[in-house]
């Protein structure tokens, strides 16, 4: 494997920041690229649980029971998770738990992979289908703005936050392995 | 092998016993049965019940008992609910909370919607899963005695926990918990001193 070491993109260390800052103590994920500052952040922090998942919807709950026992936590996928958690939702509306998740996008912007366009382009209204808030950030300069706004609408108002980054944010993937 | 062992454990006796043993202990339960035999032996604050979200049990324990470190967290569910989520005994297995336990009340069969058999009486052994999840103290209870061994490790708060229950599979009468989701969230959350924003 080909493996450079890379310094994140501002964004990313931006949206670790805001998270960490807003007291947010257990991160689950199902990982994806733009995603992987956050990972590592979480890892390599030891008041920070970082929580790898089998599925998205286990996120859902496993927020939840840190709510019920005095933590924020935060959930990272990528939006073809979205459509694994559509029950699971359902908890978060019958109780209303607070909820923040960060949506990293595929399947709308240069998109070399078909299989990630049935759910990248309805990602936003299963999310709001479900009653989700959905928040959109495309400009890396509005990433820890929106980030911040959406994590206080959760932890403050007690709102479930979906933060969808935009495909065009993260960059086009690359498909060639040296 | 110990699925085929045909001796069933009472699931309302057993589960009142566990609850009597461990009373400091906040209790999640998976949707169905496992809801009613809980609120049966006694409502109590530290319970949350599960109406829905299916599969969901065991990792709400899971955040739950990373939130909490010094409380012991009981999970008790049914077969189905933990086969639904089965993928979180491999997050659980990962994060090894010293503080959880999971009790799964396995009478082989989907209660809620009329007893269908289920994969734990069809071939899957949820111990030799649990134990493949990297749960390594999971563990077979086929007598009602067993709920003092379940205890135990609860109140000990010593290593990860992973209890299949062989339960008759008999119904007994439906004991019906709160089923207003945030009166029961407040309501859990105050037990821990947290007031509602």
């Amino acid at each position: 494997m080909d493996q450079t070491t890379v310094i994140a993109p501002q964004w990313q260390q931006a949206i670790y920041k805001v998270l960490k800052e807003g007291g947010v103590k257990q991160i689950a994920y199902v990982p994806d690229a733009g995603h992987a500052h956050a990972i590592r952040s979480a890892q390599a922090d030891p008041d920070m649980q970082d929580i790898v998942l089998t599925t998205e919807e286990e996120g859902v709950a496993l927020v939840s029971g840190a709510w019920l026992g005095g933590q924020r936590a935060a959930l990272l996928m990528q939006s073809s998770g979205v459509g694994n958690c559509v029950n699971m939702f359902s908890l978060l509306r019958s109780c209303n738990f607070p909820f923040l998740t960060l949506v990293t996008m595929r399947g709308e912007y240069a998109e070399f992979n078909p299989w990630q366009g049935p759910m990248g382009k309805n990602t936003q209204s299963a999310l709001e289908m479900m009653g989700i808030t959905v928040l959109r950030v495309s400009r890396p300069e509005d990433v820890e703005e929106i980030v911040s706004a959406g994590l206080d609408a959760a932890f403050l108002a007690g709102e479930q936050v979906a933060i969808l980054l935009s495909q065009s944010l993260i960059g086009r993937k690359k498909w060639e392995r040296k | 092998m110990s699925t085929s062992v045909k001796i069933a454990v009472d699931r309302r006796t057993f589960v009142a016993k566990l609850l009597q043993a461990t009373p400091d202990a906040l209790v999640i339960t998976g949707l169905g049965s496992p809801s009613y035999d809980v609120f049966a032996a006694g409502d109590r604050a530290r319970n949350f019940y599960l109406w829905g979200a299916m599969g969901g049990s065991t990792s709400m324990g899971l955040g739950l008992a990373l939130a909490q470190p010094s409380k012991s967290v009981v999970v008790i569910t049914g077969d189905g609910e933990q086969l639904m989520g089965i993928g979180s005994l491999a997050t659980i297995g990962v994060k090894q909370p010293a503080n959880l336990t999971i009790v799964v009340l396995d009478n082989g069969h989907f209660g809620e919607t009329g007893m269908q058999r289920s994969h734990s009486s069809l071939g899957t052994n949820l111990v030799a899963v649990a134990k493949g999840f990297g749960i390594a103290d999971a563990f077979v209870v086929n007598q009602f005695e067993g709920f003092s061994d379940v205890a135990r490790r609860v109140n000990a708060r010593q290593g990860l926990a992973f209890a299949q229950v062989l339960i008759s599979s008999d119904e007994p009468a439906r004991v019906l918990p709160p089923r207003d989701g945030v009166y029961v969230k407040n309501r859990f959350r105050a037990e821990l001193g947290f007031l509602p924003f």
